[in-house]
């Protein structure tokens, strides 16, 4: 019986070993992804601007949106609400944004496209979205976005929509 | 109380004599067949739980409009709809029959680890209040849907951290039963019962729990990272620390695809066993079997990106998925050759467990078509989240799963009980869920294929009369397993009694070796297998 128990013990150190490794498996898939999508090229993150001839013949349509993250309190919204450009255009536009509150808040945009495979053609070259933003108590601020859309967008792309969101960064802010 | 200090380290299997009675001995318990009637009947009160919240989305869909609830609670009830089921009613069932049948069929007197198992089963009951409570604390359950993908669950109140905090205990639940089930099998084997002799069900059984082992660490890991980004400012899913709320479905899907097969694998065991004992021929293809079982679980870590067809991915992952997801057609499809081939040409009975294991291969196979369906890369992407993709998982579960789940308690209840089961009850149980099935699932499919957008308390007029329907076939599904109650009940308490051997063509151990109902110890000497 002794020796039964001792085989029994050995198969569950070794399973208990497995799960251990396949929790840290879990968080090891996270940097794994990032390195995979670095290395196919998957990411979209990087700017590479590219055949920024103007098209005058063709016009696009776009969108901006605001949002704010979960309970921040901001007030968040475009100055312009939507614009017709061609293609290969540089155009500028200001968002306004307002700090409700009596703290400093930091804050870090995140921009999303509608459609969502437009993200590619869609150029920013100045951006408020590339650092974070810190708001002092009841600061008002104006924030440009620049950028271009290039004419190699697909021919049934007529809209696009370019969608902000807030997030407070809760570690460097007051709170 | 003082007999349970009295048993050794080691010898378990004393407990026996002088054990503590009434509540107390269900709580100490370290008998694998006490511990396996507490999981059946913890799965029962679970399965009756997610049922009476399925009844209450059904009633909340049984018109357009919205009529009896406001729509976060109806998005409470699908999220705890499912997790009550999947890791409440559905895994624990299948463990519940591990406990009871594995040691029994393999020659062994118990567990390997029965002080483990106790524990294994007793965290259950803490992670269902957990759950069930979530609905009474402020902001009310967890309404992010079962799959508690970021962003949505990163925001949200405390019900959410009792969910992340609820699967941690379940996954530790999982993990301990997993080792122990391993353990036993490949250690307390009787006597020339070599792996390729022993029973389809504790085949399946072992390759589960390799299974379980495997994945459920990292469905751990993905709550935790959903916990600290929540509460201890990490950035894993959270997009303005850098994190990628997509990443997190590559996580989850990681443990949620195995998972399915977690819950259909113990399954097949099942099925393998009834269709042979009722065709009174030996199950055909064994060794095939097997092998694809083997391969199921294999191929089932490669295409967890299926659920995430519309996420972005590059075509070429798309491809892989798409394609690897097909392969699993191959060796799911020679089961079910095989299981056909095995009621070829036998001296075939119907009786319940018989009647419940047909429907399962019938309806188990349209769920396994429509999953082909949905594999297809462009239509998952005009189906996703419709209708189409609940009737296709719920004909893999409920017709899959849950059926072979009443085939086993119905194939085992008189070596559980003594006694043989009221086989005009059964019948009309099988009769009722099997037609009342079909009616609240099949015109899911309708629903979806039209456009009906699921987690959705409200649709447009056009889907009112499928809908109707199929809040019909819920009624009538739900109130038919109130019948399964009455029929265990009255089985407990007396009626025809059971021979060892029940069922003529029943050849595992428990049926040729012991008599009905088994003894609390068997096996302490071990039978020696030919």
């Amino acid at each position: 019986m002794t020796g039964q128990t001792a085989q029994n013990r050995t198969i569950l150190k070794k399973l208990l070993l497995v799960s251990v490794l396949m929790f840290g498996f879990g968080y090891a898939l996270i940097p794994f992804y990032k390195k995979l999508c670095d290395v196919t090229g998957i990411s979209k993150d990087k700017i590479t601007v590219s055949n920024t001839q103007m098209d005058p013949a063709r016009w696009v349509t776009v969108e901006f949106d605001a949002n704010l993250g979960a309970k921040l309190p901001w007030i968040f919204e475009p100055q312009t609400t939507s614009l017709r450009i061609h293609p290969g255009e540089i155009k500028q536009v200001l968002y306004r944004v307002v700090n409700l509150t009596d703290r400093t808040i930091v804050g870090q945009a995140i921009p999303s496209y509608g459609p969502a495979l437009a993200g590619a053609y869609f150029k920013k070259i100045a951006c408020f979205c590339f650092t974070q933003q810190t708001l002092k108590p009841h600061e008002e601020r104006l924030m440009p976005v620049q950028f271009v859309v290039q004419n190699d967008l697909p021919k049934d792309v007529h809209t696009i929509t370019l969608s902000y969101t807030f997030y407070e960064q809760a570690k460097a802010g007051a709170t | 109380m003082e007999a349970t200090h009295a048993h050794g380290q080691d010898h378990a299997h004393d407990h026996g004599h002088g054990h503590p009675t009434g509540l107390m001995r269900w709580v100490t318990t370290t008998n694998h067949k006490d511990i396996g009637t507490l999981y059946l009947w913890f799965s029962f009160i679970m399965l009756l739980s997610g049922g009476t919240l399925a009844l209450l989305i059904r009633a909340e869909l049984f018109e357009p409009g919205m009529q009896i609830m406001r729509p976060e609670f109806f998005n409470q009830l699908t999220t705890m709809h499912g997790l009550i089921m999947v890791f409440g009613a559905i895994m624990p069932a299948f463990v519940g029959f591990a406990n009871w049948q594995v040691p029994m069929m393999i020659g062994a007197p118990d567990m390997a680890f029965p002080r483990m198992n106790n524990w294994s089963f007793w965290l259950l009951p803490v992670a269902a209040s957990l759950l069930i409570g979530s609905f009474f604390v402020p902001g009310g359950a967890s309404a992010g849907g079962w799959t508690m993908y970021a962003p949505l669950f990163l925001q949200g109140g405390i019900s959410n951290d009792m969910t992340i905090f609820a699967v941690h205990i379940l996954g530790i639940s999982s993990i301990m039963g997993a080792i122990n089930i391993v353990t036993t099998i490949l250690n307390l084997r009787a006597p020339g019962m070599t792996l390729m002799k022993m029973p389809l069900f504790v085949w399946t059984w072992l390759i589960t729990a390799y299974l379980l082992i495997a994945v459920m660490p990292v469905l751990a890991g993905a709550v935790t990272m959903l916990l600290t980004d929540r509460h201890f400012g990490t950035s894993f899913f959270n997009a303005a620390g850098g994190g990628d709320p997509v990443m997190f479905q590559h996580i989850f899907w990681f443990f949620g695809h195995p998972e399915v097969y977690i819950m259909i694998l113990p399954a097949f065991g099942i099925i393998s066993q009834i269709i042979p004992t009722f065709s009174r021929k030996p199950l055909f293809g064994y060794a095939s079997m097997v092998y694809a079982t083997s391969s199921i679980a294999i191929l089932s870590f490669m295409v967890w990106a299926h659920h995430m067809f519309t996420v972005g991915l590059p075509t070429a992952a798309q491809l892989f998925f798409m394609y690897a997801t097909m392969l699993i057609a191959i060796p799911t499809g020679v089961k079910v050759f095989n299981w056909i081939a095995t009621m070829w040409k036998g001296s075939m009975t119907f009786e319940t467990p018989m009647l419940f294991a047909i429907a399962f291969v019938c309806l188990f196979t349209i769920g396994g078509f429509s999953g082909l369906v949905l594999a297809i890369t462009p239509v998952d992407i005009q189906l996703q989240d419709t209708y189409y993709v609940v009737a296709h998982f719920h004909y893999v579960l409920v017709s899959g799963a849950l059926f072979s789940i009443f085939a086993g308690v119905y194939f085992w209840l008189p070596k559980w009980t003594g006694h043989m089961y009221d086989e005009k009850l059964g019948k009309l149980h099988f009769w009722l869920s099997t037609i009342f099935f079909n009616v609240l699932f099949f015109p899911m499919h309708f629903l979806g294929l039209a456009g009906m957008p699921r987690r959705i308390p409200d649709y447009a007029l056009q889907f009112a009369d499928w809908n109707k329907v199929a809040s019909i076939g819920a009624f009538g599904f739900g109130l038919s397993q109130l019948i399964l109650l009455v029929v265990v009940l009255k089985c407990i308490k007396g009626g025809v009694k059971a021979e060892g051997r029940a069922w003529e063509g029943a050849d595992s151990l428990e049926w040729t070796h012991l008599p009905s109902p088994a003894p609390y110890h068997t096996f302490e000497t071990p039978p020696t297998v030919n």
